[in-house]
């Protein structure tokens, strides 16, 4: 073990591609100043380099004399290999070789399609688009090598980063072809013949981690980690409460404070929050540091507006008392009340799940540069057009003079689609005229998230004499993400009853789901699987309580709830449409054999039909959402001081085609401690409308010692559409933990997190 | 944390500490911690910023070999002492540590990546083959909100074997 070896700078340096000779930071004389030398070059690494000459298909595509392939990766990096995964689809379409290929990040960027990376959309939505951009480069290279011999085009085929004429045993490299192949015309994408799925060599595979290098010798560029000279830094003020205003700013002793330059007002957002800054006051410093202390010696009053009577724990009972009622009818099947009202036996359940933070592990944090030439962005964002488009409007400037550079993100989960913080930075460097980086602490992050909402839901189903559901009534009453963005909002959109309770298959005669009111007091905001989370607690726990009340093995009954192998059609769903995460059933049916093969495997793997044994007990739960399946099973054990713990767990997935086993298997894996988190940990709560947690000390993850000593995932072969993955993991885990919990202690968890229960 | 001069209007002094091997004079307030010295004055970006309060280790680096978070540590501090960030741990990313991460793909967003290696690569100094429970013991302060804490802990073994990395991944059906 050389344990930790000391690195001379000039080596490092050397490392990046730089001369040490001019960066040798002996003295610094005055932090101001001290830009960095290891900066441009990075910051050049992120600005897509212009494109030469050589063959430009598409704007995905780039292809030089020198065999360097370039491949734009133009959704964004946050941990699920996006970055890994993509280009090499598009490669291997090409039939390019990874080691002559270039991934560049791309620009926000309407040119490039959709870009906000959520919804688990970069696969399920792009398979087949950037299989024709690859397509395409193909087509062209293989036409200009045909020309170029006087063959047919049919009789060479593109591989190892060359067209071949197998019949002359020619080859040309795919460089050598590029300014002769730039001559040709453009094939309509929907003209080129995407390869069969068997010639894909690498899709589908282990692929490697394309910034597993950097990442691990802290070269990974973040969105704070961008230095640009005269580079200032502002720390904001929020009002703690949604709708409030600082009323009066005292600024005398902040700018007393070594470093800070000023204190700027930001303005009041108008309307329902939307993408815009809550306002407040920021501190503009030429460090951190200086910044933070700044703000800490502001002195500010506020007027906290119409939310400051929220109280998150009043509201619980608002929801409950909501769910206790009839609501908004939104799925019916048969007649419930008449079947419950028959039912040999009846029972109930209500749930509740707090308020959840993001708390990605890298806060917010954006650069932004605002010149008379228009505005320049570095920022860690899932979603870059929106952040173009809402600078642009926030400076009132056209979105072309507004440039958005995507940087790694550490950690999005939703969060980074809203570009809320970008606007501030864009706003202070218009200020100050110089480029100025806005970093949220983790104490903004979480006080001033975009919430994922809290929800109540109420359960009831009937059981006939043989113990068989004949009545499902579901009730969920949750303050939709839609009251971020209009006023008035009261009711769950589709799309977010699309979430489980609309489509979740029942084979029970009898089923009404129903919509409870709900008024939104924070901004409201998607989190990783967003709605699914409650909804898949509330449904996988409550099938559990049916089977225990019957003296059955959940998976049994699981397996009946959800009813033979077949595609539930809306008539049996009981809705006249189905939002199906945008896609069609044809392409996505709701396929219960789908969903009955994760929850055999997931069993199987997990020796549940050994069921608890050696002071363990397993809890079973599965969801379909984001178009793919997946089953979860969690074992717990008591640990020495009587507290649960997960000890290990097993995730079955079916998520149709897969790009990168390797990262949908870290997907998977990860989906688990998250949901650990929230299961365990989880719950953001406000009084006087602020939020009462402020830091990992009262808002906890899951840390080392809780993380199950071993997560198996198994992901189903599948030649179906792709689904997503970064999702779909995260619903059944808080159920199957719950579940599992039952199992050991016959505790039923029916509010999140189990910490309210002492249980951890 | 009280300091003598809480609104950092004294006259600075240089602080002077060594940094990856590198001599360094800086001319900070001494109450600025270590984290942001390294981050807004050094242009050492690998440490990175997650809590501000010792409660993730984002921010760890050694100081004359001892973990510390950066965050939480007043440059003054580490006047006169020697600092290793991730950026120092090895000239070329070759640490065991740093191979058995890329060849096991720990990371995910990789933002608390080099705190976690930074964190492991001193329990390996002190401790060269630890067993699960002294690691869940070291790494309790390195938050993962990614989850890769199985993964952190087979390539903390991994690089405690000294063998060449290999997969350990199970096989896909
Ligand atoms: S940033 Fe230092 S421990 Fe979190
Ligand atoms: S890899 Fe993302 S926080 Fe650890």
């Amino acid at each position: 073990m050389s344990g930790a070896v000391v690195l001379p700078r000039r080596a490092f340096l050397a490392s990046l591609g730089l001369a040490a000779g001019s960066l040798a930071l002996g003295v610094v004389p005055s932090v101001a100043v001290a830009a960095p030398a290891a900066a441009p070059a990075k910051v050049a690494a992120l600005v897509p380099a212009a494109k030469g000459p050589g063959l430009v298909p598409n704007v995905f595509v780039h292809v030089a004399p020198d065999g360097v392939v370039s491949i734009v990766c133009a959704r964004s990096e946050m941990g699920q290999g996006v970055r890994s995964s993509l280009p090499v689809l598009i490669a291997d379409e090409m039939g390019a070789d990874m080691a002559h290929v270039k991934v560049v990040q791309a620009d926000g960027d309407a040119m490039y399609g959709d870009q906000n990376t959520d919804g688990s959309t970069s696969v399920r939505k792009f398979y087949d688009d950037l299989r024709r951009t690859g397509a395409t480069a193909r087509a062209m290279l293989v036409t200009a090598a045909a020309k170029k011999w006087g063959v047919s085009a049919s009789a060479c085929t593109a591989r190892d980063h060359a067209v071949f004429h197998d019949a002359s045993k020619r080859s040309i490299g795919f460089g050598d072809l590029a300014l002769l192949a730039a001559k040709l015309p453009i094939p309509k994408p929907a003209d080129v013949t995407l390869r069969p799925k068997s010639e894909l060599r690498r899709v589908g595979g282990e692929l490697p981690l394309l910034d597993g290098p950097d990442l691990v010798t802290g070269r990974g560029v973040f969105g704070a980690d961008v230095r640009l000279p005269g580079m200032l830094v502002a720390v904001v003020a929020r009002p703690p409460v949604v709708g409030g205003r600082v009323t009066k700013v005292d600024s005398s002793k902040a700018l007393q404070v070594r470093g800070v330059k000023r204190v700027v007002e930001l303005p009041v957002p108008k309307g329902p929050p939307a993408f815009q800054p809550l306002g407040g006051v920021a501190v503009i410093a030429d460090t951190t540091w200086a910044a933070m202390k700044g703000r800490a010696a502001l002195e500010l009053s506020w007027d906290h507006g119409p939310n400051a009577t929220y109280d998150s724990d009043a509201y619980r009972e608002t929801l409950l008392k909501s769910v206790r009622a009839p609501g908004r009818v939104v799925r019916k099947v048969g007649d419930v009340d008449a079947a419950l009202a028959k039912s040999a036996k009846r029972l109930e359940a209500d749930y509740h799940v707090p308020h959840l933070a993001h708390a990605p592990m890298e806060p917010p944090a954006a650069l932004a540069n605002v010149t008379d030439a228009g505005c320049e962005i570095w920022t860690s964002t899932q979603n870059p057009q929106a952040s173009r488009s809402e600078v642009a409007k926030a400076l009132g400037l056209d979105a072309s003079k507004v440039t958005v550079h995507v940087t790694l993100l550490g950690g999005g989960f939703g969060r980074k689609s809203k570009p809320d913080y970008v606007v501030e930075a864009a706003l202070l460097s218009k200020v100050m005229k110089a480029p100025v980086r806005v970093q949220w602490t983790r104490e903004d992050d979480i006080q001033h998230d975009y919430f994922h909402t809290t929800s109540a839901q109420h359960l009831e189903a009937g059981l006939d004499e043989s113990g068989k559901v004949t009545a499902w009534l579901h009730r969920t009453a949750f303050p939709s993400i839609s009251s971020t963005f209009a006023p008035g909002v009261k009711e769950a959109s589709d799309g977010e009853l699309g979430q489980g309770v609309l489509d979740f298959p029942l084979a029970i005669p009898n089923v009404r789901a129903e919509n409870g009111e709900a008024v939104a007091h924070v901004r409201i905001g998607w989190l990783r699987s967003v709605n699914n989370i409650h909804h898949a607690f509330a449904m996988g726990s409550f099938i559990d309580e049916i089977a225990h009340a019957r003296g059955a093995d959940p998976k049994a009954v699981w397996l009946e709830i959800i009813g033979a192998p077949r595609n539930a059609s809306l008539a049996e769903l009981g809705v006249d449409k189905l939002p199906n995460y945008g896609a069609t059933l044809e392409d996505h049916p709701i396929d219960v054999a789908r969903l009955r093969t994760v929850i055999s495997r997931v069993t199987e793997l997990s020796g549940w039909e050994a069921g608890r044994k050696g002071g363990r007990a397993l809890g079973l739960a599965a969801h379909r959402s984001f178009l793919s399946a997946v089953a979860v099973v969690a074992s717990v054990v008591r640990d020495g001081r009587g507290k649960v713990h997960v000890d290990e767990a097993w995730v079955v997935a079916d998520a149709g085609t897969v790009i990168n086993m390797e990262r949908v298997r870290s997907q998977l894996e990860g989906a688990v401690v998250f949901g650990m988190s929230l299961a365990l940990h989880g719950a953001i709560t406000m009084k006087g409308g602020a939020v009462v947690q402020t830091n990992y000390r009262d808002y906890p993850l899951a840390r080392m010692p809780e993380a199950p000593r071993a997560i198996h995932v198994e992901v189903i072969p599948s030649d179906a559409k792709p689904g997503g993955v970064g999702e779909p993991g995260l619903p059944p885990v808080a159920p199957a933990i719950a579940n599992a919990v039952f199992a050991l202690t016959g505790t039923r968890v029916r509010e999140l997190p189990l910490a309210r229960h002492g249980l951890v | 944390m009280t300091s003598p001069d809480p609104m950092g209007t004294a006259p600075a002094t240089l602080i002077t500490l060594r940094v990856n091997g590198k001599e360094q004079a800086l001319d900070v307030e001494p109450d600025m911690p270590l984290l942001w010295a390294l981050r807004d004055v050094l242009g050492l970006t690998g440490t990175k910023f997650g809590c501000g309060q010792a409660l993730c280790g984002a921010c760890t680096v050694h100081l004359d070999g001892e973990v510390v978070r950066a965050c939480v540590t007043p440059i003054r501090r580490a006047a006169g002492k020697a600092v290793t960030t991730i950026e120092g741990l090895s000239p070329d990313g070759s640490h065991p540590l740093q191979r058995a991460w890329v060849a096991l793909g720990v990371p995910q967003c990789g933002y608390c990546q080099a705190g976690q290696i930074m964190t492991a690569a001193a329990l390996l100094r002190k401790t060269p083959k630890p067993t699960d429970a002294e690691i869940d013991q070291s790494m309790a302060g390195n938050l993962c909100r990614c989850g890769t804490y199985t993964r952190i802990r087979a390539a903390i073994h991994q690089a405690a074997e000294g063998s060449t990395p290999t997969s350990t991944r199970e096989p896909s059906k």
